[in-house]
């Protein structure tokens, strides 16, 4: 028996700013350990911490772009609990007015091939908060009973944001985190790194019961990839069916994901919210947002995902998969738009980018910005093939060419004299070579086996080194050796 | 309001302190008398009263997004009680149980 697996996924998303949330330590990654840390984020006493500005922006930008209510007064709170990582003894952060709620955000989820589906999945909060510091534990240091804290990290600017359990499959979880993390760059909210720790995820997962009521939930901290998540949230699934199956019970706990094993692992059971002994942070005042600044920041947003690709479609008349790809970067979407003004096949140039463009990004593991072939080149070439000045075969060869020498393909093209022979008499004159080593198949062909005729466009096209336009040619053998 | 060891002892393990039976006694005695206090407040009528965590009405109080350089490591580091290069040195605090 399969049961629906109810799921719900927290993000922490690192804001993209120059100085951490409530002191003017730099959020630099990389740094030697313990060179951006001051008073305040080292929690001495007697310090007053003091809200960023850019994170207030970037906060209030993030709800908007996930169609968030923003509170108009929201407040800052204290998470007690004790660990080395944060030595204040709290985490300051926001409880019970965060200052986002109620947004959602649709993906588009194809599950085992079938046709792709817009499921909503709502966001029931987003919140401002300060990260903890990192930590290193033994292994890696050779030191037994001991661990190594770099409080960089601690007080940089983080939105956690947390959906309502809507996800119904591992598959929507991982469109769900790639949805966002687009929508996260595109606004320049968050660079995304998750090498680096600036998205980070928490998934929740539970069974729905026969009777439909819902299962204990377990946690499952830190994915710090969208693959990994998915193989989690499976292997989650399986791990408590059986143990419902063995007529068990699941038991409240957070574990961990290793990638190596594929499996999850208890790390503690669950800590209740009253442990953490939230109060309001009585260090900092209440944030208003007010209409004016809602209204200045919807006037900076940048055209969002969904309605890029809304656009494209109907903009370019390409199909919906093409925008959905184009889209999943604005560089790519403006790689695309650039070249698209420039050639009027929408369809030949989406296919070019999907194809040629983003293999080569692929194979060089570099970003569009690093393109060697650029927007204006690939148009060029297009424009070529379009005009019948080059085959669509040759057309490849030559996009090689850009990439290895920069130069201009019409320069490639003359050059190298790529040009397609559309000279009839030259091209009457190979099939006549041809046929004469070949009598067999003309007699054939004469014969009314057209079948043959693959036969003479094939060696046509070798021996113009496929410059030849393969339609072009049919038509002359025909003209030549059935005099039609 | 009375206040159990338990709930004593409970409070001590969210804050992974240890307390002996004499601390235990003693802290829930006077825990006692702190929530004691705080409870006479349950005696006003406060059915209308907004909470409040401010004593003064304040907002958005910012800064610029301007990185300045705090503590130097060294700086920083010479509080700890323990380093080990540049790194402040705990007691392993990965957690079992």
């Amino acid at each position: 028996m399969v049961l629906q697996p109810v799921i719900g996924i927290e993000v922490h998303v690192q804001l993209l700013t120059e100085s951490k949330v409530f002191c003017s330590c730099s959020t630099q990654f990389g740094a030697e350990p313990n060179s951006n840390t001051c008073p305040v984020c080292l929690g001495l006493p007697g310090v007053l911490p003091v809200l960023n500005k850019k994170v207030v922006e970037l906060a209030v930008k993030a709800a908007l772009a996930l169609n968030c209510e923003i509170t108009r007064r929201s407040q800052f709170a204290r998470k007690n609990y004790f660990y080395p990582d944060l030595t204040k003894g709290f985490q300051i952060t926001q409880f019970d007015l965060p200052i986002a709620t109620n947004g959602y955000i649709d993906v588009d989820v194809s599950e085992n091939g079938g046709e792709a589906k817009t499921k909503r999945i709502r966001i029931n909060r987003l919140h401002i908060e300060e990260d903890s510091g990192k930590s290193l534990h033994g292994e890696a240091l050779n030191v037994e009973g001991t661990s190594l804290i770099d409080f960089n990290r601690c007080g940089v600017p983080l939105v956690e944001i947390v959906t309502e359990p809507d996800i119904e499959s591992p598959e929507q979880a991982r469109q769900y985190l790639l949805k966002l993390k687009t929508i996260m760059q595109y606004c320049g909210i968050s660079d995304c790194n998750m090498e680096e720790g600036s998205l980070r995820c928490d998934a929740n997962i539970s069974l729905r019961n026969e009777d439909g009521s819902l299962g204990t939930r377990c946690e499952i901290k830190n994915l710090n990839s969208f693959r990994f998540a998915k193989r989690a949230i499976e292997y989650e699934m399986r791990r408590q069916a059986e143990v419902l199956e063995a007529g068990e019970k699941v038991k409240q706990a957070t574990y961990g994901f290793n990638a190596a094993t594929g499996k999850t692992f208890m790390m503690r059971t669950k800590e209740e919210s009253q442990d953490y002994r939230y109060f309001p942070e009585p260090d900092l005042v209440f944030l208003e947002v007010d209409d004016d600044r809602i209204e200045a920041t919807r006037k900076m947003m940048p055209e969002l995902p969904d309605a890029k690709r809304e656009r494209l479609t109907k903009q370019y008349r390409i199909p919906k998969y093409d925008a959905m790809v184009l889209s999943t970067s604005q560089e790519i979407a403006d790689y695309f738009e650039k070249c698209a003004s420039l050639h009027p096949n929408g369809k030949a140039v989406s296919n070019w980018v999907m194809g040629s463009v983003l293999g080569l990004l692929k194979e060089r593991n570099i970003g569009i910005a690093d393109c060697p072939v650029s927007p204006t080149r690939l148009a060029e070439l297009l424009n070529l093939v379009a005009d019948g000045k080059i085959s669509g075969k040759i057309a490849k060869d030559v996009f090689e060419q850009i990439v290895e020498t920069g130069k201009s393909p019409e320069a490639i093209v003359s050059e190298q004299n790529l040009g397609t022979v559309s000279d009839e008499s030259a091209i009457a004159d190979i099939i006549r070579e041809v046929a004469d080593k070949r009598p067999d198949l003309v007699a054939k062909l004469q014969s009314g086996k057209l079948n043959v005729l693959g036969f003479f466009v094939g060696q046509v096209m070798k021996r113009t080194k496929g410059q030849a336009d393969p339609q072009i040619v049919n038509q002359i053998i025909r003209k030549v050796l059935l005099k039609e | 309001m009375g206040i159990e060891k338990t709930q004593v002892e409970y409070l001590a393990s969210l804050a992974r302190i240890e307390l002996s039976e004499d601390e235990l006694e003693l802290f829930s005695g006077q825990l006692e008398k702190i929530v004691g206090y705080v409870e006479k407040l349950n005696e006003l009528d406060l059915e209308n009263v907004p909470p409040t965590s401010h004593t003064q009405n304040l907002k958005n109080v910012l800064r610029e997004d301007t990185p300045k350089k705090g503590l130097t490591k060294d700086e920083a580091l010479a509080l700890a009680p323990d380093r080990q290069g540049d790194y402040f040195r705990v007691p392993r605090v990965i957690e079992s149980d």
